[in-house]
This record gives C-alpha cells, sequence and structure tokens, in this order.
C-alpha cells in the first residue's frame, strides 16, 4: 500500500499525473463531487494547523466523503500517552485513508508502518511537508506552464524552511532548472540539500543575500516566513525574522511574468500591499493545495482498493 | 606478547588502531562471560598499527557492527583450533538497534519502543541517517 511521507515518494510521472487530476477537477469539479461517497478521512493533528487541515477537510468533503477529526495532543488519546503506532492501528479500524501532522520527526513514518490504511503526512516537525510541495509544484506550472527551464529563487529561512528543501527535492528532477538561493548567512541552505541534492543532479545554483540584485532574473520568488519555533534562540530570531520584506518598490525590479509563492502563513516577509499585484500568487497557491490534495487522496484510495 | 591460539571462536582482525575499544563496547563484549582478548596497536604490515580481538567461544557477531565501525576489518571463524571462514567486511545499509538517534525533534526520542534504524545514505563518507527523521549520525 502507498502513503505519501516525503514528496520523493511520488515519482515525476506520478506528480504529472497529480496536476493533470487537479486541472481536471478545476474543469469539470461535479464529475468528482461524489467519487469518496462513503468513505472518511481521519486528520490527525497533533500540532496547530489551520490552512492544512481545513484543506484536507475541504478536499474530502468535495470528494463527497466525511472526516474524522482529532485536533492537539491535548484533547486526544496522546495525552494518555498513547504511541502514534498505537493510534494509527486504532484509527484505520474506523477510516478509509489519514493525514496526520505532528511536532516529532519521523512521526508519519511511524504512522504508516502501522497502519492498515494510507498515511498521507500533513507535516512532522521540521522534517517533511509533500501536500505543500504539491500545492507549490501545481501553482508553478499553472502560473508558467510547465515545470522545466525555469530560474527559481528562494528567499528567507532556507536552512530551516521543509518547505525550501522539498520544494529543491521535487523541482531537481525536472530539467534546466537552476536556483539563486536569498539567505542571510546563518540562515543558508544546508549543506546536506547540495550535497545530496544539487550537486548529484547537476542543478546550476548560486547563492547571495542580495534580493534586489537576485530579482531581475527570476522566473519564479519563493519567499518564507523565518520560523521562530525552530530558533533555540529568541536573540537569534529577533535578528534575522525582518531580514527581507518584498514590497511594492522591490517587486518593480522583478519582471513582468514573475511569480510570487509563499507556503504561508506569513508574517510581515511580502508587505500586504503586494497582495494586488498580478504577480502574486501565494492565495492561489492554499487552493491549488486543495485540489491536489483531492487528487493524491483519490490516488492512494484507489492504490489501496477503496475506490474503483 | 603472546595470547594463545583459539580452539573455537572468533577473531576479528585488521580492526583500525584505536577502534578495537569501541567495537568491544558496542558488540557487548564487555558483558560476556567468556574469554576475549583485546590487543591493541599490534604492528601490522598492512596498516602499520591494527587492533585485535579474539573470543575464545561460538558465540553469534553482530557483522553489521563491524562493518559500521570499521567496514576494512575481517572477520575468521576458527572451528577445532582451524580457520574455517575468513570473511570480509562491507558497511551495513540497514544498523538497527546500534546506535540511538540524538536529535531532540525525532519521534525515537519520545517513543522509547521504536527500533533505533539507520540507514547508509552515502558509502563514500560514510554517512548514516535516522530512518525517522534524517538527522546525520555523528558519532
Amino acid at each position: 500500500m502507498k502513503h505519501i511521507i516525503d514528496i520523493l515518494d511520488l515519482s515525476v510521472s506520478e506528480i504529472d499525473a497529480l496536476i493533470s487530476t487537479a486541472q481536471d477537477i478545476i474543469a469539470q469539479p461535479k464529475e468528482y463531487a461524489e467519487l469518496c461517497r462513503g468513505l472518511k478521512l481521519a486528520t490527525l493533528f497533533f500540532e496547530p494547523s489551520t490552512r492544512t487541515r481545513l484543506s484536507f477537510e475541504a478536499a474530502m468533503y468535495e470528494l463527497g466523503g466525511n472526516v474524522l477529526s482529532v485536533t492537539g495532543a491535548a484533547t486526544s488519546s496522546a495525552s494518555k500517552g498513547e504511541s502514534v503506532a498505537d493510534t494509527a492501528k486504532v484509527v484505520s479500524c474506523y477510516a478509509d485513508i489519514i493525514a496526520i501532522r505532528h511536532p516529532k520527526e519521523g512521526a508519519a513514518l511511524v504512522a504508516a508502518q502501522n497502519a492498515s490504511i494510507p498515511v498521507i503526512n500533513a507535516g512532522d516537525g521540521g522534517h517533511c511537508h509533500p501536500t505543500q510541495t504539491l500545492a507549490d509544484l501545481c501553482t508553478i506550472y499553472r502560473e508558467k506552464g510547465r515545470l522545466s527551464d525555469l530560474t527559481v529563487g528562494f528567499c528567507g529561512d532556507l536552512k530551516f524552511g521543509r518547505t525550501v528543501h522539498s520544494l529543491i527535492n521535487a523541482l531537481s528532477r525536472y530539467s534546466g532548472v537552476s536556483f539563486v538561493l536569498i539567505s542571510p548567512e546563518e540562515l543558508k541552505l544546508p549543506s546536506y540539500v547540495k550535497d545530496g541534492v544539487l550537486k548529484p543532479n547537476g542543478i546550476t545554483y548560486r547563492q547571495t543575500t542580495d534580493l534586489e540584485a537576485a530579482l531581475p532574473g527570476l522566473d519564479l520568488l519563493y519567499m518564507t516566513r523565518v520560523q521562530r519555533e525552530r530558533f533555540f534562540n529568541e536573540e537569534d530570531y529577533l535578528r534575522l525574522k525582518d531580514s527581507y520584506i518584498l514590497t511594492p518598490d522591490k517587486l518593480r525590479l522583478a519582471g513582468p511574468d514573475m511569480c510570487v509563492l509563499h507556503p504561508l502563513p506569513r508574517v510581515n516577509e511580502i508587505s500586504v500591499a503586494v497582495d494586488n499585484d498580478p504577480r502574486a500568487c501565494y492565495f492561489k497557491q492554499v487552493l491549488n493545495g486543495k485540489y491536489m490534495r483531492m487528487a493524491l487522496m483519490l490516488m492512494l484510495l484507489k492504490d489501496a482498493g477503496r475506490i474503483g | 606478547m603472546n595470547i594463545d591460539s583459539i580452539q573455537d571462536g572468533i577473531v576479528i582482525d585488521h580492526i583500525t588502531a584505536g577502534q578495537g575499544m569501541k567495537l568491544y563496547r558496542l558488540l557487548g563484549l564487555d558483558e560476556l562471560d567468556v574469554s576475549i582478548a583485546l590487543i591493541k596497536n599490534v604492528v601490522s604490515r598492512k596498516l602499520g598499527r591494527k587492533d585485535i580481538i579474539k573470543i575464545d567461544a561460538d558465540i553469534p557477531v553482530n557483522i553489521d557492527i563491524i562493518g559500521f565501525v570499521d567496514p576494512g576489518a575481517t572477520v575468521n571463524f576458527i572451528r577445532h583450533g582451524e580457520l574455517v571462514e575468513k570473511r570480509s567486511i562491507a558497511m551495513p545499509e540497514t544498523l538497527t538497534n546500534v546506535i540511538r538517534c540524538k536529535n531532540p525533534r525525532c519521534i525515537t526520542s519520545s517513543e522509547q519502543e521504536l527500533a533505533q534504524v539507520f540507514k547508509l545514505t552515502d558509502r563514500v563518507n560514510k554517512v548514516y541517517r535516522c530512518a525517522y527523521c534524517e538527522t546525520k549520525w555523528t558519532g
């Protein structure tokens, strides 16, 4: 049975098929409205989340299915000391598919090893968040018409940003992609991503601290938030949190077709005044995320023999 | 220095000098009630210096641990005083319950019953990563 723990659990052809399904759902939603009738998604969210949980739940409702929901460790059996493994076994008796978010890295893998239904990682600490990457890829495809031959700028926290690592992993499998890595020295992309992903795939990249100088050459700009929860030291967070703020003035330096993406939530790294610029695609990303989660659940439920 | 030959048991040879004690501990040899010799800094034509471990008992030894600590080592199996098998060692693809993940954010830090599983991700640089959180083992 297939589970999605990491974006690399999906092949390039599977990702292309998911984007194709998402596009079809957008074009003819009624054709998909009953496909999951009688099926249940269990959303096990042991960590705060608004968008991801609602996106999964909206996705299942739009496929005609139902949702069983656990929100927060305090109100679940985890507060009594139940392990992730036992929770996965128990929930497998009630639901047809699981989406799990957990603060501990590797928790989704443990759930997958013990569940008898498909498991989707909806974020395991700072480790992986594959469905965010699916939302990013779908948005890039819909805005640019391709996933190859792109110059992609990543800006902000490239050290702890799981969405950045995941999207770099995914895009590195397409031809003609190059990266401009824009960050403060302290938040540069870790060497294990450069040595383990970029170099083996022959990907061209350059590192810079200068956002303005990088903007004119980009097809896409992927902004990220400096995440307070990833720092052990508050002083470091306060010093780095406002390193880059995208404003309409800076955006004038970018090309007319450049897309601005952001996994959200934003704090202040993108000025609200940018929202009305046609290049701002981060709210489209949210919507595309729901369609990709619909496509992914359909794929996994078909693979598990739960729908025809 | 003379150490008697063993009759039935195992000789772990060509251990990189200085790695013998680490191997001794990881193999749990300190917990066994059998005759064991750990010989350090033996002169070696091949290595210059090497460590050797002789176990005078027919006990199971976790070859994966030897491959993890020192893939250049060799394992000789002795029966009735004769060498019956000489085995070269390779780095194992997976290590289970040999080393522990030190990442406080890893699921293994809070769910103690989980097996500690590491996977070899870079054979050239001998990099093992936790199977759950992918944190690199740094010793």
